[in-house]
């Protein structure tokens, strides 16, 4: 099984050393005040930040594997999506159609231009844009902040899904207590004093 | 040639015409007079200056003191490239980038031009080399300024947009390859420009300076087609490499953007 280990990760702005592991098929949860450094973690783990500390997949260790394949292996969600191009299929490949009615779409919205998406819409899509690239990792900084009660339940549907079929290990940072008690197989609190598991 | 030399006189009747700008300046209270006086006060010591430099050079023609002259050139060129810049590199590349990319494009462009069109004996004769080589770096240090300038403003806006591409596993090369791409045309639009309105709706002063020196019209303006061709080169690769160099050292060895290699502003 491809899990996820992260071993004494931290940084100049991550002061804190934080581990963690996360198995394939596994949701886990990091909940905890803004600004403790959650997002620098995942940016950490996708290695885009520089970061001490180990960070492997199975038997590949991040530093070792090229970095465009371990980004795509270790897919990350920014909690705002971005856009660089006019047409939505610009920025990805084609996504199954059963996947779009998932998240509401029908197959014209490859068609659209990204301006007239709003930010709901930009962020499922760019959900899809991730799963496209069939990452074993998935690290989503708060997918749902900005997604109505009826998307929230479908994208927990869907990630859930494909984190139990592929399988995939997922970073999920929520600040939704219902939510992560839906979602999680393992919970984590991230302070000023670091990263622990949370003990139900 | 039938050059009309001027007499001091001839040029203190026009600084006249300053002075009487810079007097209608301070009663219309523009704040310019001071700059205009110090400005036109440096044109004369330094264009003097380059005038002795060059009468010197002239009458000792070496290979040695037209290689130091050139360097001296380089760098100030190299030096205001990067003094033009919102945010330049930090450390040695903020200068060495745009420095190395005019020494490659104008340097060898220049080379081939003295050696192989012009081709006077020896070919670093100064009345041809210094000209030449001053209007390739001048001209190549707007464009590989404006190109570096457009690629790091560029890729502080767009920052989310270029990590949202790494994140999905593109390359930095990939993830910039628009705002490379339009870096490098800003750099060469000014040249393209040029090219296309000269002799209509401007004419270059390279040429407009000969013929008032007294060169037939026709000879004026083959030379001012080379030189435009020759710039038009020069900018252009100039532009290319610096841009390559520039988008390159914006991304480390594990594809990460590295804005932090940007002095802030």
């Amino acid at each position: 099984m491809t899990s996820l280990r992260v071993e004494d990760v931290g940084n100049k702005w991550l002061p804190a050393k934080i581990s963690l592991n996360v198995a394939a098929g596994e949701c886990a949860v990091i909940s905890g005040p803004s600004g403790v450094g959650k997002s620098l973690l995942l940016r950490s783990i996708a290695d885009l930040d520089e970061h001490n500390g180990r960070v492997s997949l199975g038997d590949s260790v991040c530093a070792d594997v090229p970095v465009t394949e371990w980004r795509r292996k270790v897919g990350l969600l920014a909690a705002d999506s971005a856009w660089w191009s006019e047409k939505v299929a610009d920025h990805m490949p084609k996504i199954p159609s059963e996947q779009l009615a998932m998240l509401g779409f029908g197959k014209e919205v490859m068609r659209w231009s990204v301006d007239r998406l709003s930010t709901g819409e930009k962020q499922r899509l760019a959900i899809l844009r991730l799963l496209a690239n069939k990452p074993s990792v998935l690290l989503l900084d708060e997918p749902t902040a900005n997604l109505d009660p009826d998307s929230v339940q479908k994208v927990e549907q869907l990630l859930l899904e494909y984190c139990r079929n592929k399988p995939a290990a997922l970073i999920w940072v929520s600040h939704d207590i219902a939510q992560a008690e839906r979602i999680a197989d393992s919970r984590y609190h991230f302070d000023e004093k670091g990263l622990n598991e949370v003990k139900s | 040639m039938n050059m009309i030399s001027l007499s001091a006189l001839d040029l203190s009747m026009t600084a006249l015409l300053v002075v009487a700008l810079a007097i209608l300046s301070l009663r219309l209270q523009l704040g310019v007079t001071r700059q205009l006086i110090i400005a036109a006060i440096r044109t004369t010591v330094q264009l003097l200056l380059i005038g002795y430099i060059l009468k010197f050079l002239f009458e000792n023609v070496h290979l040695g003191y037209m290689a130091a002259i050139s360097l001296i050139m380089l760098l100030f060129a190299g030096r205001e490239v990067m003094a033009r810049q919102t945010h330049p590199y930090k450390g040695l590349w903020g200068f060495g980038m745009g420095t190395v990319s005019m020494f490659l494009s104008t340097f060898i462009v220049t080379l081939i031009a003295l050696t192989v069109i012009i081709n006077n004996d020896p070919w670093y004769t100064p009345q041809y080399a210094i000209p030449l080589l001053g209007m390739m770096l001048g001209n190549t240090m707007t464009g590989i300024a404006l190109g570096l300038e457009r690629l790091t403003q560029a890729a502080r806006e767009q920052r989310t947009q270029i990590e949202a591409r790494l994140m999905l596993g593109h390359s930095g090369m990939q993830a910039i390859t628009d705002i490379r791409r339009q870096s490098m045309r800003y750099g060469m639009i000014p040249i393209i420009n040029s090219m296309a309105a000269a002799g209509i709706v401007s004419l270059p002063g390279m040429m407009t300076g000969q013929i008032l020196a007294g060169s037939p019209p026709l000879e004026a303006v083959k030379y001012q087609i080379l030189i435009m061709f020759l710039i038009a080169a020069g900018t252009g690769f100039g532009t290319v490499i610096a841009v390559v160099l520039g988008s390159k050292r914006l991304f480390d060895e594990r594809e990460r953007l590295r804005l932090d290699r940007l002095r802030s502003s």
